[in-house]
């Protein structure tokens, strides 16, 4: 059954994935390996698994504001995220996509939920993210 | 957004393409922050100084050839190695040809050579208001903070573009009402003799940035006779811990003079407590090593200061640094110069300690240096370490760093917060 939930878009593109989620937030620098798109802290509980082509959902981001740079280089090795649905967007996690979209030509959009939507989510979901229209649909 | 007739004309190229770039990247920022028109900074720290992957250097490259120079003071975060002694650091040569672009593109476009994270001790330091755009998370958190100079937390590649159009959009913590603190962390049973170790205040800012996120903190309860060393530490884990672009101490930092003061009349919308039971969690929690074995310690993450040069001479006075560890300090050439100048270099060389400047400790070349475990007085490194490097590190304060480096095994004495 599909589901439709209305979002705040932050950055454009429509986008079709599937769903990675965690609870926890993420820091781009020392949380995941720009060479593979990994999450590489062992403490992070999606320690191992990789960001490369999912709809990365995530509360929010943290720590260092060399995760731009991190996010920039997972686009030019093509490893970033499809796209990314969180809580918040600050400016350090908007960075890394609106610079890849003047700089690369590349799109990574970004939708805000509200707590309860964001709880839908659930990993292996099938979801399209349309940012420019600030809806995602949950497939199945 | 509304912009300028000068903006306009940028965005259609009049400045070029380096220009155009950069102020496209704000504009997006604003416009999504919900900023109504872009302000002029006095001064940009920029953060995208480190090689660690190929877009970086790409950006910085493209920039410069696109014409793009600073168009105020910009002060350089550290490179990934020491520019100078990269040989005494182990760099490869075929990444050493990397970094030296990196360091020219900057050059190139023009911005001031300082290659140090803790900009706010020695570099452009801004005063009490003043409206900056700063990257490194750790120097944020101080500028805000402790200075209460106003700046976002400005990621890299974003602050390439403020320093190139000078201006920022203006919104979050450079307006006042943003800087109010919204929720209220109360330090509670935390005697005095737990403060007077100085190990507690990066222990203490790591909680906080575990417990405040993103949002604006109120800490109560910090004694009033805090280095600003100790301060740098708890900056450096907060930002590390979390995303804390500005945090208020009350009592000690310039909008904080009082609770209210810094609470902008509001009542804060969480209150929550840091107990000895979540500093010694704290420190477990930064403690990843197995066993006593040690083969590096490090600290100057943030870079080391004068006054803290001056602890660690007189702890290594007429000792030597066992044969089994490494012991490095990280700084910048401003201090480098003054303890060259003052002799605690060559005593510090004498102990068998390496000092490099320009450089982060978190990027050591790590196939160079098949360290085993780490100890470090930063709690920001022992934060990274692993993800960074791969590599065990435990967090301890100076005196026991020392003293590991001197036996070549772990020691840690009793922390005032362990005992019950």
């Amino acid at each position: 059954m599909e589901q439709k939930i209305t979002g705040c878009g932050v950055v454009s593109g429509i986008v079709k994935g599937e769903v990675l989620v965690t609870s926890e937030s993420i820091s781009f620098w020392g949380g995941v390996d720009p060479a593979s798109g990994a999450v590489n802290d062992p403490r992070h509980e999606l320690f191992g698994q990789s960001v490369a082509g999912k709809v990365l959902a995530f509360p929010f981001g943290k720590g260092s504001s060399t995760g731009s740079l991190i996010m920039l280089e997972l686009v030019r090795v093509d490893k970033a995220p499809a796209a990314i649905l969180n809580m918040r967007t600050e400016p350090i996690l908007a960075t890394g996509p609106i610079v890849a979209e003047h700089f690369y030509g590349k799109k990574i959009p970004i939708i805000s939920l509200d707590a309860s939507s964001f709880r839908k989510l659930k990993t292996g979901q099938s979801v399209t993210v349309n940012a420019t229209e600030n809806y995602i649909v949950i497939h199945a | 957004m509304r912009l300028t007739d000068e903006e306009n004309s940028i965005l259609d190229g009049k400045r070029g393409e380096a220009a155009r770039i950069a102020l496209s990247v704000l504009v997006d920022l604003g416009t999504l922050f919900g900023a109504e028109e872009l302000m002029r900074v006095s001064q940009v720290h920029i953060d995208a100084t480190l090689y660690m992957v190929e877009a970086g250097l790409e950006f910085a490259e493209k920039m410069v050839d696109w014409g793009g120079t600073v168009a105020v003071p910009t002060s350089l975060n550290p490179s990934a190695i020491d520019l100078q002694r990269w040989d005494a650091l182990r760099v490869p040569a075929e990444t050493l040809s990397k970094h030296k672009r990196l360091e020219a593109a900057y050059l190139n476009m023009r911005a001031t050579p300082t290659w140090t994270c803790a900009p706010y001790q020695h570099g452009i330091i801004p005063r009490f208001g003043e409206q900056i755009a700063w990257g490194e998370s750790n120097a944020i958190a101080f500028a805000n903070s402790i200075i209460g100079a106003r700046t976002n937390r400005y990621a890299d590649l974003m602050d390439i573009c403020a320093a190139i159009i000078g201006k920022v959009p203006k919104f979050g913590l450079h307006l006042a009402e943003n800087r109010k603190a919204d929720i209220l962390i109360e330090l509670k049973d935390v005697s005095s003799r737990m403060f007077a170790d100085d190990a507690i205040y990066p222990l203490l800012g790591y909680l906080l940035g575990e417990m405040a996120g993103d949002r604006v903190a109120a800490v109560t309860g910090m004694p009033q006779d805090v280095k600003i060393d100790s301060l740098k530490g708890f900056c450096a884990a907060a930002a590390s811990s979390g995303a804390v672009g500005l945090c208020h101490l009350v009592g000690l930092t310039p909008e904080a003079q009082t609770l209210e003061m810094c609470l902008q009349g509001n009542k804060p919308r969480r209150v929550l407590e840091i107990t000895p039971a979540a500093i010694r969690k704290a420190q477990e929690h930064l403690c990843m090593v197995k066993n006593d074995a040690v083969d590096l310690v490090v600290t100057g993450c943030p870079h080391y200061s004068t006054a803290e040069f001056m602890r660690l001479a007189q702890l290594i006075k007429d000792k030597r640094i066992h044969e089994s560890v490494v012991f490095w300090v990280f700084t910048n050439r401003t201090v480098f110069a003054w303890i060259k100048n003052k002799g605690i270099l060559s005593d510090l060389i004498a102990g068998g300690v390496m000092v490099f400047t320009d450089g982060c400790p978190l990027q050591y070349p790590r196939e160079s240096w098949p360290f085993k475990a780490a100890m470090t007085d930063s709690a920001k490194f022992a934060n990274y370490c692993f993800s960074q490097r791969g590599l065990d590190a435990v967090y301890a304060g100076i005196e026991d760093c020392v003293e590991t480096a001197l036996r070549g095994k772990i020691c840690r004495k009793d922390s005032p917060w362990n005992k019950k």
